[in-house]
């Protein structure tokens, strides 16, 4: 639903004045082919009124259905039923209330083709300003849609900057690396490598919010090298990708938020051995990510699953107006994270 | 340098004297992490490194084997991070935190001067630390400890949970599972669904942690979970009792009931 054009102070204004303008008009002319002024005004009363209650009609059904531009046949064909059930309407009361005049009837008659023309081209225009301003609404909402995507998506990555690469993650990644240096030097050096590449991919700009998994994959393989050094034995992974997946495209960071989540509560939330696993295939044209990590019934974490499930769950619904594409699904001692990613056409946009 | 030497001398010489070896804890869940803190240690020939520990269930194990004299201890960790793991040692050692990043420990640290290093540190700072340890070595440092707990128990992840010790085994009990803890004098009971457990805390430290919209000191023994009452009887003369979901009475003094009044909106 749409707001209404006459809740816009200036068109309110506009249009009084256009209506009128039209009723002195439509008098002064009936009066100029030799209509008594009684007449006159009371037949531009009473058809300007009807055509009045016809186009508020009218805007209002485009509250509601907003034809397409390019539906000029369904608009033309909408205008001329309201102005055929104007004619009628005005026709019918005209002669009711104005049958004392003489020769009224006949100039009726006579003049109902000019009264057809005039009330067309008038509908016609109030349905183009209608047209024009529910599909503007319609555009504006589109818009703030996706500049809230965006928004979303850059907060996300600012985030993942200061809690992933700074505190934590950076400190006892750089803490290992000098624990490597004094023992293992090929290994630091390569962990300064990945860290670096790391840093790198995650400070790129993000021009293209669309990417093929087969990027994300590629990117978030650096951040679980450099988790497997930190954790050594205690974090092992598993990946299942067909080859189709590999190449879908999907928005950026989704991934990596939702591994970096997995990993942080398989890790902190279990002692032991820790196994990630990663799946994604392509059924009935959608991309789907399953990610499941362990966890301890005992444990009983809060429900609350921090800024990362929450943050690609809106994510999801802004690029694509849809709650259903992310579910969670705790079994008995795992926590499974399942999304979906439509193909790129049907991104709203 | 002349007078460096000889102040170095005099050291070694003192060390040799005394002969006591120290023993030592590490627990930290990054195996690289213990890595370093044992090489830095290594060249502390006057201490020696008993165990090393991969999280709070082990270090807590180990410090009740080994009773050592100095533990370096990370904070975040699996399950129970180095603060709660702390709190369930009846007679905690002295503790050198080692930290990547945590805000909070940071603040709360500097709150209570005790000494913590930053993750990734050197021989040198580590050297520090340990020389800051061997001076204080059983002066004020226990109580410190106790007061840094008292902080960290403060921490919102923290607030939401009690970890307790339950005979040898480690009881995470979620603050929403606890239908009122009960004072028993040097510790208080707390009753949940499987019965209660006890904690080496006073009532006046859980009314400060718990959330007060849900926890209320509705007798000067007796804390009580909110949502656990089913409805509040009076009982004898000015005293109350709140009914809860289980069955279980729970007294409420004058003073109390104002006070669940208030929480309950009545």
């Amino acid at each position: 639903m749409h707001v209404s054009l006459f809740s816009v102070r200036r068109f309110l204004i506009i249009f009084s004045i256009a209506w009128l303008v039209l009723i002195t008009d439509h008098a002064l002319v009936l009066q100029w082919f030799g209509l008594p002024w009684t007449a006159a005004i009371s037949d531009s009363l009473i058809s300007n009124a009807l055509l009045l209650l016809i186009a508020i009609l009218l805007l209002n059904t485009f509250r509601y259905y907003v034809p397409d531009m390019g539906q000029y046949m369904s608009v033309l064909g909408m205008v001329i039923i309201f102005t055929l059930f104007w004619l009628l309407i005005s026709q019918w009361l005209l002669g009711l209330i104005l049958i004392d005049y003489a020769n009224y009837k006949v100039f009726l008659h006579k003049s109902l083709i000019i009264r057809f023309s005039i009330a067309f081209l008038i509908l016609g225009i109030i349905a183009m300003i209608g047209i024009i301003w529910f599909n503007w609404q319609d555009q504006q909402k589109n818009e703030e849609r996706k500049a809230d995507a965006e928004k979303l998506a850059k907060e996300a990555e600012l985030f993942k900057l200061r809690q992933q690469l700074q505190p934590h993650f950076l400190f006892n990644s750089l803490n290992s690396i000098n624990a490597l240096i004094g023992t293992r030097p090929e290994e630091a050096r390569k962990m300064v490598q990945q860290l670096s590449d790391f840093l790198r991919g995650s400070i790129r700009k993000e021009d293209n919010q669309f990417i093929t998994f087969a990027e994300e994959l590629e990117y978030l393989q650096l951040y679980l090298e450099i988790e497997k050094v930190r954790f050594g034995y205690r974090l092992k992974t598993a990946t299942d990708v067909t080859p189709e997946a590999l190449t879908w495209k999907m928005p950026s960071l989704l991934l990596q938020t939702l591994m970096e989540n997995a990993i942080k509560f398989g890790l902190y939330g279990t002692t032991g051995e820790v196994l990630i696993s990663l799946q994604a295939k392509v059924t009935d044209n959608y991309l789907v990510v399953s990610i499941e990590n362990p966890y301890d019934p005992d444990m009983q974490t809060p429900k609350g699953t921090g800024f990362g499930l929450k943050s690609v769950r809106r994510r999801l619904y802004l690029l694509f107006g849809r709650n259903d594409l992310i579910e969670i699904n705790q079994k008995a001692d795992s926590f499974v994270v399942i999304f979906r990613v439509p193909s790129e056409e049907t991104i709203a946009i | 340098m002349q007078f460096d030497l000889r102040l170095r001398r005099t050291e070694e010489l003192n060390i040799d004297n005394l002969i006591i070896m120290s023993k030592v804890i590490i627990i930290d869940d990054e195996p690289l992490a213990r890595s370093i803190v044992k090489e830095y240690l290594s060249k502390h020939t006057e201490m020696e490194l008993v165990q090393e520990c991969n999280d709070g269930f082990e270090g807590l194990k180990a410090i009740q084997q080994h009773e050592p004299d100095l533990i370096f201890l990370d904070i975040q960790m699996p399950k129970i991070n180095g603060f709660e793991m702390l709190e369930l040692v009846d007679q905690p050692p002295a503790v050198i935190f080692t930290t990547a990043f945590d805000e909070f420990a940071i603040r709360a640290f500097e709150a209570h001067a005790i000494d913590y290093l930053l993750k990734p540190f050197n021989q040198e700072r580590f050297d520090k630390a340990v020389a800051k340890w061997r001076d204080q070595k059983n002066a004020t440092t226990e109580k410190k400890t106790e007061e840094l707990l008292e902080t960290a128990s403060l921490s919102p992840s923290q607030s939401q949970r009690i970890v307790v010790k339950n005979g040898s085994k480690i009881k995470i009990i979620p603050v929403q599972d606890v239908f009122y803890l009960e004072a028993a004098d040097d510790y208080v009971k707390i009753h949940t669904q499987e019965g209660y457990f006890l904690k080496n805390k006073t009532m006046n430290h859980f009314e400060e942690v718990l959330d007060k919209q849900h926890f209320v000191r509705s007798h000067r023994s007796y804390i009580v979970n909110v949502q656990q009452i089913t409805r509040i009887d009076p009982y004898e003369k000015d005293n109350h009792v709140a009914i809860l979901r289980s069955g279980i009475k729970v007294p409420v003094s004058r003073g109390g009931y104002g006070k669940l009044k208030a929480v309950l909106g009545l």
